[in-house]
């Protein structure tokens, strides 16, 4: 990303987004409270939103589901309605934000073609009984959830998580309870995460619906071919991890390069923390040594998601020659197709694009960091380093180069770092987020690590000996 | 409201759960602050097979230490003070989770300097009171049970609104 790019990413805000967000935060304000004390004030939020989306296929249904609910009466089918409508306004939202980017960048996008649903997991009483707890959820409002609502949820997660085809529903509903859980009495809570739950609230409920969630992604080919590693973004609530891995692929035979993500995920708890992470990936040892090592892969016939999304298989990769994700994101990234992103996915959340980032100076002001390029000042989030790798807030301040994901939340785009190239005591210094991945390599860390113990080897032991007798 | 709570309501990924901090699990591989305790599952020192189920209660700081079967804990006769299961439990909280947050989930009131188990052992002033063994157990077992769940390559979109923040470190 040069100068220019960045001025056009940041000229000026985008028609509509603001009007559309606090469309939003009025549906927000109403989960805050309970759908069953709606109040004048909330009940016309609701048609506000009801309004905006007159004229699209839920119109009439929004209004319907609105006028319902204010007066009392809150059915399942009306809330769906409406989250349903919260999600199309991000949606468009997100579209509006993505073609920003994608203009800024110069990056070329492939279309979404609609691929044929996935059969249902049919597990309609599960979902059934997720639904149920949102519709509480909502009718209760944020400041009325006490503990017994809470812990109301813990069976339906537990069977969720046996069911592999529901993991996404199952993951999301366990990080929201956990927070929930964590924040009580809300009540009396001082300030309130009030779009972020309703976020975690709408998408579960949309992914909660009869049936194989529609459009969600669907597996579109099996691609063969070279890998190069741009870097890997980290996810983590206290129950579940996952590592996403943002790469280029050139397809064997030829053809356009492509920018892919392979993830892997896996549940664990609170306690597991920092470089012990990676140890709960292990059974995709390739993968892992490819971050650690800085190698390229070579894949055979990978599933690819019409995501962008690799559905990763170990036993078809093979660790390749060396190769230095500076080099692959100036040399191959700005040629490299984008994926479309799904329907379902459509939310500002999710955009988090490749770029490479150099020739800025960093500042520093109060923890804050900042990188000036050309006059135009990119905010760094450097709060999203995982403890699982070697970067830092003063390692990203004294860098010169650096390959991230560009986000946008709360109103304003921010490089995400996954890599940076810094000078510490005049000696050039290269980290990347996976550089531990088979193990840390500072001599600080691996001596903290090995203080510490095998926190997934201590509570493994104690699951095998007590959880099967 | 001020602006800066304002924009943090507006924000989709903010942390909400404060960060757990590493510490080393074997002796107390469960600690948890829920249902109106501290509690959680200390292992027994002789007795590889053999954990006990420790508790303080919020308010009261009534005690409690028995093993998973639900037999009391030897070193733990009523009318005495906190057995080591309980000490144990008590640092290995404040390892994980900070004296502040244990003592404010609590309700313990501790000196400004205070900073280890022992300390919040000595500020409470409970008495011993049975509480039950087999729920926090049987929690025990369902948070070991996520590690028995395999991984999947199936991205979670959904995972996004949980970004790694590193502020442990
Ligand atoms: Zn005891």
């Amino acid at each position: 990303m040069l100068a220019v790019n960045l001025s056009e990413l940041l000229d000026g805000p985008l028609p509509g987004v603001e009007e559309a967000l606090d469309l939003v935060a009025g549906f927000d304000d109403a989960l805050v409270h309970g759908l069953s004390r709606l109040g004048e004030d909330r009940a016309a939020a609701l048609a506000a939103l009801a309004g905006a989306l007159a004229a699209g296929p839920l119109g009439v249904r929004a209004g319907e589901a609105a006028e319902k609910i204010a007066a009392g009466s809150v059915a399942d089918e009306h809330l769906s309605v409406l989250a349903g409508g919260r999600a199309a306004l991000f949606g468009a939202v997100h579209d509006a934000l993505l073609g920003r980017l994608d203009g800024a960048l110069g990056r070329a996008r492939g279309p979404w073609e609609a691929s044929p649903s996935a059969a249902s997991p049919g597990a309609d009483n599960l979902l059934a009984g997720c639904r149920s707890w949102l519709h509480e959820l909502a009718i209760a409002g944020w400041r009325g959830v006490d503990h017994d609502l809470v812990s109301a949820a813990d069976q339906t997660i537990e069977a969720l998580l046996a069911v592999p085809e529901l993991r996404r529903t199952a993951v999301l509903l366990d990080g929201l309870a956990a927070e929930l859980r964590a924040s009580s009495p809300i009540a009396t809570m001082e300030r309130l995460p009030a779009r972020r739950w309703a976020d975690l609230w709408t998408r579960a409920l949309l992914l909660s619906q009869p049936g194989a969630p529609a459009g969600a992604p669907q597996p579109a080919a099996t691609v063969s071919g070279r890998l190069l590693i741009l870097g890997v973004d980290v996810h983590e609530h206290a129950t579940a991890v996952q590592i996403q891995v943002h790469a280029v692929l050139e397809p064997a035979g030829g053809g356009t390069s492509r920018l892919v993500r392979a993830s892997v995920a896996a549940p664990k708890v609170d306690t597991i923390v920092g470089p012990a992470l990676w140890r709960l990936l292990q059974w995709h040892p390739v993968l892992l040594g490819a971050l650690a090592e800085h190698r390229s892969l070579d894949i055979t016939d990978q599933p690819l998601l019409d995501s962008g999304d690799l559905v990763w298989h170990d036993d078809r990769a093979e660790a390749g020659e060396p190769a230095d994700p500076f080099t692959t994101a100036r040399v191959l990234l700005g040629g490299a197709l984008a994926p479309a992103v799904p329907p379902l996915d459509r939310h500002p959340v999710r955009i988090s694009e490749p770029v490479l980032v150099e020739g800025y100076t960093a500042t520093t002001d109060g923890g804050e960091v900042t990188f000036d390029l050309g006059g135009q000042a990119l905010a760094v989030d450097v709060e999203r380093l995982p403890s699982c790798g070697p970067l830092t807030p003063e390692l990203v301040a004294a860098s010169t180069a650096c390959v991230g994901l560009v986000r946008w939340d709360g109103g304003r785009w921010a490089l995400q770092p996954l890599a940076v190239q810094a000078m510490v005591k005049r000696k050039p210094v290269t980290a990347h987020n996976g550089d531990w991945a088979l193990g840390p390599t500072d001599p600080k860390v691996m001596k903290a690590e090995a203080k510490a113990g095998d926190s997934v080897a201590v509570l493994r032991e104690r699951a095998g000996r007590l959880l099967r007798r | 409201m001020n602006a800066e709570t304002s924009a943090w309501e507006r924000r989709s990924t903010v942390r909400v759960v404060p960060p757990v901090r590493p510490r080393k699990l074997a002796k107390v591989p469960f600690v948890e602050l829920a249902d109106g305790r501290l509690q959680g599952v200390v292992s027994s020192g002789s007795d590889i097979e053999r954990v006990y189920v420790s508790s303080f209660t919020t308010g009261t700081h009534a005690y409690s230490c028995s093993t998973n079967n639900n037999r009391p804990c030897g070193a733990l006769p009523s009318g005495s003070s906190p057995c080591k299961h309980l000490h144990l439990l008590a640092t290995e909280a404040v390892l994980q989770y900070g004296i502040d947050r244990v003592a404010r989930y609590l309700r313990v009131d501790i000196d400004d300097d205070a900073a280890t188990g022992a300390e919040l052992v000595h500020s409470m002033n409970g008495q011993v009171e049975r509480a039950p063994a087999a729920t926090v157990f049987s929690r025990f077992l369902r948070h070991l049970n996520y590690l028995e769940i395999p991984d999947t390559t199936t991205p979670i979109p959904e995972m996004h609104w949980f970004p790694a923040l590193g502020a442990t470190r």
